[in-house]
């Protein structure tokens, strides 16, 4: 328990440390992986990745199915770590400390990096429950600062005026693209400094998916994001950076608009024009 | 034309002999077993309710068991399967979180699953007699040496006889629990782990308020199964006739139940009173009597079971639109 905490106010002293940093530089590299590498059995997934993120910027993961977007993105918060026969190796940096580091514990480093899932999953809890789900296993009972912590979070989900009135009501009774903010405001509640989306909008309809566009927008001034996505348009968007796959192996990275507007690779070309995938 | 021609064929009446005689012969299996059901109970309830009343309720057998009541029966029932439930609960649940959550598909896992599956099949007087060679000669003498307490525990008690059917009824919580828990959607689980919840952080608010209503229907059915059995408490516990009931004052003074007594039991005493009593065509009403006592005690229990299950079903509603 005593090494839990080590470890997590490790993270936080490091990310202290890099709020000044950004001071100077804007952009400053904040997730970074090295070499790295996953199997499932023998089954390569990922193959030796480099990839940075800056801080307080949206990359998009894109590429054709089962190139690996998913693998990468949970390796971040180690959402892969439970599932039997993956090998994973090479270093996954976040503020330069290796989070699969022995000392690193997952369930801390989940705390800082955040993550949302391809098909909305709020619990069959009250819409209040929802949120405070995160502040409470952290050990806060108080409602009054439960209270503020939920309307927080809601607001910033851009949900708080539709669902102020109900905060009591299941969670269930919510569109689908509430269900998502829900799930997107839960995960702000444990104040992540990372949040990782996995097809956020794929079980959405068009309005409920420029609403979560919209909001992406607006957790940048905060939030560093990594997005997978398979709408092109939505990658062009919303990201800042975009990172192609192809078969296990990232391809290219750039700027979003380098990316979308010329290429240095053919297969990237292809796929953004829609020539396969 | 065509049209016309399919249209003739619809309604030409053809009767295909073959395809009645199986629907008959498949409905008339299931009405048999249906109506034996109903017939036992027009029996029990016919026979059964004109021996009912306070007395036979609240007072205990005299004259050779050929008059008075049943009350040390209902007692020693109702509390040799409240003592099984408080032992089988935990164990149970305990096995079934650790099947679903923890142990994976490994070969060791896969046998652990065939065994308690199998446990379920097994006769309960074999039970009965791992009762008697377990708990009372190794558990029960085993305490007596160590303990010096001569012959206390190593011998057929309510405790024992409660641990008997507590391991009776193990792969029925077990088994509903694995149910419950697998019908909690893994969507969930992750939503809490990604929240930096723990395992078992998890299990606890997450998993476990999804699939309370699943375990509770488990719990009562095995009580209801529980309080029915006759051969598992046969050798380990049961009494022919107990003229005082299984209690003692704890430091004197506190009434409670005495688990290392013997005791009198429902479904041992419809047994004892159809077999080895002076006269067991005179004491019929009071085999009638007690059986329909049983049965209503299990019916209460199934009863309650549906209630639980329809009760939990409407919360897990309200929040799973
Ligand atoms: N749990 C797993 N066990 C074994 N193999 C897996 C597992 N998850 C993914 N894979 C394999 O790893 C490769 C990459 O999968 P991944 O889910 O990362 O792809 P993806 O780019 O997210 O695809 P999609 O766009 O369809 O979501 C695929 O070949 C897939 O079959
Ligand atoms: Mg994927």
């Amino acid at each position: 328990m005593r090494e839990q905490t080590a470890a997590l106010s490790e993270v936080k002293i490091q990310s202290k440390i890099s709020e000044q940093e950004t001071l100077l530089n804007p952009t400053s590299v904040l997730v970074e992986t090295k070499d790295l590498s996953v199997h499932y059995g023998t089954n390569l997934a990922l193959d030796q990745v480099n990839i940075q993120v800056r801080e307080k910027t949206v990359m998009a993961l894109i590429g054709p199915s089962g190139c690996g977007k998913s693998t990468c993105l949970r390796t971040l918060n180690r959402m892969n770590d439970m599932i039997p026969g993956i090998k994973i190796s090479g270093r996954v940096e976040i503020h330069g400390l290796d989070i699969y580091a022995p000392n690193v514990n997952a369930v801390n480093l989940r705390r800082v990096v955040g993550m949302v899932f391809q098909k909305q999953n709020p619990f069959p809890k009250s819409i209040f429950d929802n949120v405070a789900y995160g502040p409470r296993l952290n050990g806060l009972k108080n409602r009054q600062q439960l209270a503020e912590i939920v309307e927080v979070s809601l607001t910033r989900a851009a949900l708080w005026d539709e669902v102020k009135d109900r905060l009591d009501k299941s969670a269930m009774a919510l569109s689908g693209g509430q269900q998502q903010r829900l799930c997107i405001a839960r995960c702000l509640a444990v104040n992540p400094e990372i949040i990782l989306m996995d097809e956020p909008c794929s079980a959405l309809d068009p309005i409920a998916t420029a609403k979560i566009e919209e909001l992406i927008y607006q957790l940048k001034k905060d939030f560093t994001i990594i997005i997978v996505t398979h709408n092109m348009q939505q990658a062009a968007r919303v990201s800042d950076d975009t990172a192609f796959f192809y078969m296990g192996k990232l391809i290219e990275v750039d700027e979003t608009r380098k990316i979308f507007m010329s290429p240095s690779n053919k297969q990237t070309e292809e796929y953004i024009t829609g020539r396969f995938g | 034309m065509n049209t016309v021609l399919q249209f003739n064929s619809m309604t030409e009446k053809k009767i295909n002999w073959s395809e009645t005689l199986l629907t008959g012969l498949t409905l008339f299996f299931t009405v048999v077993p249906f109506l034996t059901v109903i017939l036992i109970l027009i029996q029990v309830l016919v026979q059964g309710l004109p021996a009912i009343s306070w007395t036979f309720l609240s007072a205990a057998p005299r004259d050779g068991m050929m008059h008075g009541g049943i009350f040390p029966c209902i007692f020693g029932t109702v509390f040799v399967t409240l003592i099984m439930i408080v032992m089988a609960l935990p164990m149970g649940i305990g096995a079934g979180i650790y099947l679903v959550e923890y142990a994976g598909q490994g070969p060791i896992v896969r046998v652990i699953r065939a065994a308690v599956n199998n446990l379920a099949g097994v006769p309960s007087i074999v039970f009965g007699l791992f009762g008697v060679g377990f708990f009372i000669l190794f558990v029960g003498r085993s305490i007596d040496t160590v303990l010096k307490t001569g012959l206390l525990f190593g011998q057929p008690c309510m405790l024992w006889a409660a641990a008997t059917l507590a391991v009776l009824v193990l792969p029925i919580i077990i088994v509903s629990t694995e149910e419950a828990l697998n019908a909690v959607p893994q969507s969930h689980r992750q939503a809490s782990l990604a929240l930096g919840a723990t395992k078992w952080e998890t299990i606890l608010n997450v998993v476990l308020p999804q699939a309370r209503g699943g375990i509770l229907t488990g719990a009562i059915l095995s009580i209801s199964r529980g309080v029915g059995e006759t051969a598992p408490i046969l050798f380990t516990g049961a009494a022919y006739f107990l003229p005082h009931l299984p209690a003692a004052d704890l430091f004197g003074v506190i009434p409670m139940v005495n688990p290392a007594s013997q005791f009198m039991s429902l479904s041992y005493h419809i047994f004892v009173m159809a077999t080895q009593s002076i006269d067991p065509v005179k004491t019929l009403p009071i085999q009638y009597g007690t059986t329909l006592v049983l049965i209503a005690l299990t019916f209460l229990m199934n009863f309650t079971a549906i209630g639980f299950r329809i009760h939990f079903r409407r919360q897990q509603e309200k929040f799973s639109h």
